[in-house]
């Protein structure tokens, strides 16, 4: 082995790659929220049964799922580009991964709302509560009983798909390395380090996750 | 001679070399799948034994390959053959991290999947004269199987489509193959719609295998 490690120009990058950690972490993130939200959209839509409705969401959920999430980060990269639009490198990476969460999410809340069976809403009802209250004391926390641990899991996949920005050219923690390995040759020594802070970013997902479920679904 | 010349359109001829990508896209894909697959199920079954040191370590081993990018796993295992002194050919590298990655996908699976056959079960098995490895084999092979077979194909189809990043080492499967056609093309649009046409292609009907499976044994 005639290689030797060069760990200096890691640690003194140390943080600019914390720094682009955090920007991991923002992109994610929004990236996820966004998500959510089109997520619930597309999965009512997917549930309300008329087809002039249905086909959207489904041809979302189809692409979203069963095609690379960087062919999806390239066609919002350079696909669109055909059209004219450019997107900043920030926009390319929310909207590719905000597509592709939402497609992921929307199947997961259709299985959460399936999960809460409709006589629950009318004995709510007959109970006296209000349309709207039946919803948010008695489907909702039960909905998000069934899709918290889906969801968490999205927000990992949200993080480690983030990395897929280097290659568009977002320097987030993937894109930072990359660009910063480049400028030193120290390319293992590096990736490495990034492993790591990406390794330490979804533990504490996954702890603050646990913690969340702690206080939310104590009986 | 102008600029633009040296730009040629979207032939029919290059559909035959996007059908050749997409042959090597589902070749390092069923590789990785398959022994990451055997790999995986005895990582499982590891797993589910008992909790020993070496045993955590092994779960700790393969949390890591789950928490870290697979972009980064690629190119730092790319990049660390040739320190330790051979090199290693694009191919190779991806379908070795790919394997790794596909086992420890499987191995938490594998696990649920043991787990999911009550204790119960297993000593009645046991007591009516089974060996362990005929109680492996006759009763929770079955029933594990039919519990995580969804879950599976789920990690297949993720292990297919993230074979795509097996393009960032230089390796010409069907995303590399389209960003060679669009730089040669210029046509980005049409390309990356024919590359996602045959990605869906290839991974539409595992989708469809894994929901089937799910309705089917969902209420048993």
């Amino acid at each position: 082995m005639d290689y030797t490690f060069h760990w200096r120009p890691v640690f003194r990058k140390l943080p600019d790659l914390l720094e682009a950690g955090l920007v991991t972490m923002e992109v994610a993130v929004l990236a996820m929220l966004v998500g959510v939200v089109l997520g619930l959209v597309l999965a009512l839509m997917r549930m309300s049964g008329s087809r002039a409705i249905t086909w959207f969401p489904v041809v979302w959920i189809e692409l979203a799922r069963n095609t690379p999430a960087l062919l999806q980060l390239f066609f919002f990269g350079f696909g669109l580009g055909a059209f004219g639009i450019h997107l900043a490198p920030f926009l390319i990476v929310l909207c590719g991964l905000s597509f592709n969460n939402a497609g992921y999410l929307a199947e997961t809340f259709r299985g959460g709302f399936n999960a809460v069976p409709p006589t629950q809403i009318r004995a709510a009802r007959s109970l006296g509560m209000t349309q709207t209250q039946a919803y948010v004391r008695i489907v909702i926390p039960q909905v998000l009983r069934v899709v918290y641990h889906p969801m968490t899991n999205q927000m990992v996949w949200s993080v480690l798909m983030s990395s897929l920005a280097m290659l568009v050219g977002f320097r987030e923690l993937a894109g930072e390395t990359q660009f910063l390995a480049s400028k030193t040759y120290r390319i293992f020594e590096f990736f490495l380090v990034s492993a790591a802070i990406y390794y330490v970013i979804v533990k504490v997902i996954l702890a603050g996750s646990r913690l969340l479920s702690w206080r939310l679904f104590r009986y | 001679m102008d600029a633009t010349s040296v730009f040629t359109d979207f032939q029919f001829s290059d559909l035959g070399f996007l059908l050749e990508a997409a042959g090597r896209t589902l070749l390092i894909s069923v590789l990785a799948i398959s022994i990451g697959t055997v790999f995986g199920c005895m990582f499982g079954w590891v797993l589910s034994v008992a909790k020993t040191a070496g045993n955590i370590t092994l779960g700790l081993i393969l949390d890591v390959f789950r928490s870290v990018p697979l972009i980064i796993q690629l190119i730092l295992f790319y990049n660390f053959f040739p320190i330790i002194g051979f090199n290693l050919s694009p191919f190779a590298a991806g379908t070795v991290v790919l394997v790794f990655y596909t086992s420890a996908l499987v191995a938490a699976v594998a696990r649920g999947g043991i787990d999911s056959v009550s204790v119960d079960l297993r000593r009645a098995s046991r007591s009516l004269g089974m060996t362990y490895w005929q109680d492996l084999r006759y009763v929770v092979c079955p029933i594990g199987l039919r519990a995580v077979l969804p879950s599976w194909a789920g990690v297949a189809l993720g292990v297919l489509k993230d074979s795509a990043l097996v393009s960032v080492l230089g390796y010409v499967e069907l995303l590399r193959a389209s960003q060679i056609l669009i730089t040669r093309t210029q046509e980005p649009f049409l390309i990356i719609t024919v590359v996602g046409a045959f990605y869906f292609a290839l991974s539409f009907p595992i989708s469809r295998l894994s929901a089937r499976l799910e309705r089917r044994w969902q209420y048993d």
